[in-house]
């Protein structure tokens, strides 16, 4: 484990570098899912493809919102809209301590001077009805990633169980290049034509969403939005198995999934606003879960869900 | 003899984990050895963040051959009954003995259990205890069913002997066991091949795994003083943090970096808390100005650089921590030091909800001023100083800190309360009136503490009586025993007398009225169940000091059994009366007094209270008990109104001996009328003489 790559000098090198790695390693690379999601583990290629038999492997990078944790942009280390990088693996392979290490030196952690900690951390989402075990794991003292091997979603067992790793890229990338403030972070090449903080991207786009999110999204809006979801996600589901226009089994589990996913960033969005008090935010979770218990229950019903005709 | 070799590796275990787990294999096995009849010398177990392992010496190369006896039917029981008797045994008509018993011939199957070999008993026990582990939390992995605390990878079972050593066949869900091992993850990540326990942690070692738990311990601990030492500075003791880091490392490498300046200002708890807390760091403090200067973190490793990389990036995440703490610090402290002051703290706190039936965080405030100026008199201090303690001791809660750092609450309201220029003892009762927080933290003394502290808790427990919600078998959510066994301690450990219904819990109550979901009625009936509530704990803290339940409950039913000291008093003074041998036989005494009494007046429909004269007496001993009687009235009247329970007691014991003298010689039911009565009438007065102290029926004897 000595031979240190090339040294990444920009945080898209960072990226690029986990990519190229995954992709070797047989994963194949996904793109970002197209809606608000607080964390990478929302896209459907984490939350519904961990349910079933099916064996799968997947990484890709997931941009994230967490609307109360918007600092103008200000703080060194906190977003409201951010980057994770997520690999499942299902079944999770026997040596994938070992993947993982190696993608730790495949972004330039030179694994001889470092110190690597496998530090306890379950991992429980109410929001999903899932839960795993696992750990954060510690590069000299700081927390680089999550490593999960799922054991429930949606409330279903894992059978065969996902290995889910979670990388949270800003930091790693700030430890790996040495930048104390996430805003001084060349995104592209330092020594590009064009050259790019991740100021340059994202500082005005913090300060407009900080803005947005606690002080000026509309809470009527967002209420009634989170309810249509809610209402249209069961509607979704209420549909028969059986596609009455072409005739075929068509469940629409990922449809579905999709006003799941909406529901939970309205909700995500009105906690910012600071309008859902301690015993409502329960409420509001349980109400979010019972929708992604719905989705699994229907996903586990469709052939990538592991369902088929013979079994049938 | 042989001996025996398990370790089971994985990936990391949580160090919270470890040792329990070391000491449940050892028992799973070991147990499950010796019931299978393989007896063994001596059994250790350890554990590192990846291998659970377990020596077994001297133990025997095969279980011993038993013979079991099984008694049969009659000889001359029908044939289907023998035949059934036969398959059951595995054995034929002549291999059955028959034996002459007072019931007949009997036939008896001699079953002989051939002795098993080791290896057999060890695969068993071992897969047993490996499918049957009590992990706090177990998982599946991978498309297995097993389940183990994380993966496992491999499991060494050997057992070896001087001619060699034998790996022990068997399989766990597709894991072999062996006789190979790995060491520590990055610098040793090699197969190891090993003969038996001591080549292992030989080997292991040189692999860079000390496989002891307290070596490791030891280990952090004298580098870490020693480190400290050379730089003129002291290791802040922590056991619990000690015990965490040497469950995260096998090869532990101690390294100690500086605090930056820009830090050093934070109180030294906060620097502390946010080491321990977020980055398992040991503090370094300079012994002579008390500050926290220097942290110590424990590597897993050494590197070629001598740990620099791996120092220089945990003073990074320690500044960008520190950064934040002190973020807060400076922000919380402008808040205090502001006009506003802390009251804008308490005024957010409007927005917190205590509980849905309770109100706000304010509205308990605002309850707890109230209750700590009324309580103020009683515990000796100045009413408005105790409703000022009172409405500033919470408002830590709306810090940034304390948002931050729950557990540093009360001590951020005293520090915050120093800097906005509040009196020092105002500054400490913020800090004190949580406390008790357990049977063994140190209960507050000063008075404004004190007040604040029973306000708090008082509120409490007569809120959540007021709403219903009491604990519950094992359930007690908002600690509600540790409250009550808080208030207890805090009176009787500042001698502190006061009457609890009346003085605490009423006034607590009509508090209570301001709140719209806080049911008004049978407020009796709930003070009273509260006080029995009171009474459980107080039952659970005396028995810790060694005091019978029984005698508690003849203190209880006394009157004023809602002075929790007076309470207490009497309890220890009767507690240590019946220690003597007076005490122990005044209760016999007594008791037959009161049986002969109870019937008597039962039989006679009347009730024997006074009229008992010297004059009908007719023996010494009878004449005698009457002095007695005279002589303990006259002492135990003033003890008891002088709450001197210790003498008024060894008064009450000094009856025994007339009252023995008086049973021994005298018949109470005499054929006299007169006579009898009289006797009757002069138990009473034994009655009541020791009635006067406590409720001696109750006690046990």
């Amino acid at each position: 484990m000595s031979k240190s790559p090339e040294k990444p000098r920009s945080f898209q090198s960072i990226i690029l570098a986990l990519q190229n790695y995954w992709a070797a390693q047989g994963c194949a690379v996904l793109q970002p899912y197209d809606m608000e999601v607080g964390a990478g583990t929302f896209h459907p290629a984490t939350t519904l493809r961990s349910l079933g038999t099916q064996p799968w492997a997947a990484a890709y990078v997931q941009p994230s919102r967490r609307p109360t944790d918007g600092r103008y942009g200000e703080n060194p280390n906190r977003l409201q809209h951010y980057y994770q990088y997520q690999v499942l693996i299902k079944p999770s392979p026997p040596n994938l301590q070992d993947l993982y290490l190696g993608s730790l030196e495949a972004i330039g952690i030179n694994m001889d001077l470092h110190d690597i900690r496998f530090v306890e951390d379950d991992w429980e989402s109410p929001t999903l009805g899932a839960w795993g075990l696992g750990w954060e794991v510690w590069c000299d003292g700081m927390e680089v990633s999550q490593f999960t091997y799922f054991q429930q979603v949606g409330g279903h067992d894992c059978h065969p169980v996902s290995g889910e790793l979670t990388y949270g890229l800003e930091r790693l990338a700030m430890y790996v290049l040495g930048v104390d403030h996430v805003m001084d972070m060349p995104f592209n090449d330092p020594g590009s034509p064009i050259e790019l903080t991740y100021a340059d991207v994202f500082k005005q786009t913090e300060e407009e969403y900080a803005r947005w999110n606690f002080d000026t999204a509309n809470t009527d809006v967002l209420l009634r939005q989170f309810e249509e979801a809610e209402a249209h996600c069961q509607a979704i589901l209420d549909q028969p198995a059986v596609d009455p226009k072409t005739g075929k089994r068509i469940i629409m589990a990922h449809p579905a999934y999709d006003q799941c996913i909406k529901a939970s960033h309205m909700f995500n969005l009105l906690d910012a606003r600071g309008v859902i008090s301690v015993t409502e935010r329960q409420a509001y979770i349980g109400r979010v879960r019972a929708l992604a218990k719905m989705c699994a229950d229907a996903f586990v019903q469709t052939r990538a869900g592991g369902w088929s005709e013979d079994a049938a | 003899m042989p001996d025996l070799l398990i370790e089971l590796f994985s990936e990391e275990i949580p160090a919270r984990m470890q040792n329990r787990a070391a000491q449940d294999l050892q028992k799973l096995v070991t147990n499950g050895l010796v019931e299978a009849g393989l007896t063994y010398a001596s059994a250790a177990a350890f554990a590192t963040p990846r291998r659970l392992t377990l020596t077994v010496e001297g133990m025997l190369s095969e279980s011993p051959s038993l013979v079991e006896e099984r008694k049969g039917p009659k000889a001359d029981a029908p044939e289907q009954a023998i035949e059934g008797f036969l398959r059951g045994a595995g054995l034929t008509r002549d291999q059955l003995e028959e034996r002459d018993t007072p019931k007949g011939k009997i036939l008896f199957a001699m079953i002989k259990k051939p002795g098993r070999p080791a290896a057999d008993i060890v695969a068993e026990v071992l897969e047993h205890a490996i499918r049957t582990f009590p992990w706090p939390k177990s998982m599946r992995w991978g498309d297995g069913s097993l389940k183990w605390v994380r993966p496992l990878h491999s499991i060494i079972c050997l057992i070896s002997a001087e001619d060699g050593a034998e790996i022990v066949p068997m399989d766990v869900d597709g894991i072999k066991a062996g006789n190979v091992t790995y060491g520590h993850r990055f610098l040793a990540p090699d197969a190891i091949t090993v003969t038996g326990f001591e080549d292992y942690e030989a080997k292991l070692k040189r692999a860079f795994v000390v496989l002891r738990a307290d070596e490791r311990a030891q280990a952090i601990w004298n580098d870490a003083t020693n480190m400290a030492f050379a730089a003129g500075l002291d290791v802040v003791e922590d056991n619990g943090l000690l015990a965490e880091v040497a469950g995260l490392v096998e090869w532990p490498v101690v390294l100690m970096g500086p605090i930056a300046q820009d830090f050093l200002g934070l109180p030294a708890e906060v620097l502390q808390t946010s080491m321990r807390e977020h980055q398992k760091f040991f503090s370094v403090r300079n012994a002579k100005t008390g500050r926290i200067e220097r942290f110590i973190t424990v590597a897993n490793r050494t590197t070629a650089d001598h740990g620099a990389t791996i120092l220089a990036g945990n003073e990074k995440v320690l500044s960008a921590r520190l950064s934040d703490a002190k973020f807060f610090w400076e922000n919380d402290l402008r808040i205090a030091k502001s006009k506003a002051g802390m009251a804008a703290w308490v005024k957010s706190l409007e927005n917190v909800t205590f509980h849905n039936k309770l109100g706000t965080q304010a509205e308990l405030i605002e309850r707890m001023a109230v209750l700590a100026r009324e309580l103020a008199p009683m515990v000796r201090a100045d009413p408005d100083a105790a409703e000022q303690a009172a409405r500033i001791a919470k408002a830590d809660l709306s810090s940034e800190m304390v948002y931050e750092f729950p557990e540093l609450q009360g001590l951020m309201g005293r520090y915050y309360a120093k800097a906005a220029g509040l009196p020092d003892a105002v500054a400490a009762a913020a800090q004190e009136h949580y406390a008790p927080l357990g049977p063994s933290d140190e209960v507050p003394t000063a008075p404004l503490s004190v007040a604040v502290a029973l306000a708090e808790k008082i509120d409490k427990l007569t809120g959540f009586w007021a709403i219903d919600e009491k604990p519950t078998g094992s359930k007690d959510p908002f600690a509600l025993r540790r409250a009550a066994l808080g208030v207890i301690r805090i009176l009787v450990e500042n001698g502190l007398s006061i009457s609890l219904i009346d003085e605490a819990l009423k006034p607590a109550s009509a508090v209570l009225t301001t709140m719209k979901d806080v049911s008004q009625a049978d407020e009796a009936a709930r003070l009273k169940d509260l006080l029995a509530f009171f009474h459980d704990r107080l039952k659970v803290y005396l028995r810790d000091q060694g005091i019978r339940h029984d005698i508690i409950d003849a203190c209880i039913a006394m009157p004023g059994n809602d002075d929790l000291t007076l309470l207490v008093k009497r309890a220890g003074a009767l507690s240590e009366t019946l220690k003597t041998d007076d005490g122990e036989n005044l209760i016999q005494g007594f008791k037959r007094a009161n049986n002969i009494l109870s019937q008597a007046e039962e039989a006679d429909g009347v009730e024997y209270s006074y009229g008992a004269d010297v004059k009908f007496a007719q023996t010494d001993e009878e004449r005698a008990l009457f002095s007695a009687l005279d002589d303990a009235e006259a002492k135990i009247a003033p003890a008891m109104a002088a709450q001197d329970f210790t003498d008024a007691m060894s008064a009450m014991a000094a009856l025994r001996g007339p009252i023995d003298a008086f049973f021994t010689a005298v018949q109470v039911n005499s054929d006299n009328a007169t006579v009898r009565r009289n006797r009757l009438n002069l138990l009473s007065r034994i009655r009541t003489v020791c009635s006067s102290v406590a409720d001696l029926t109750r006690v046990d004897g």
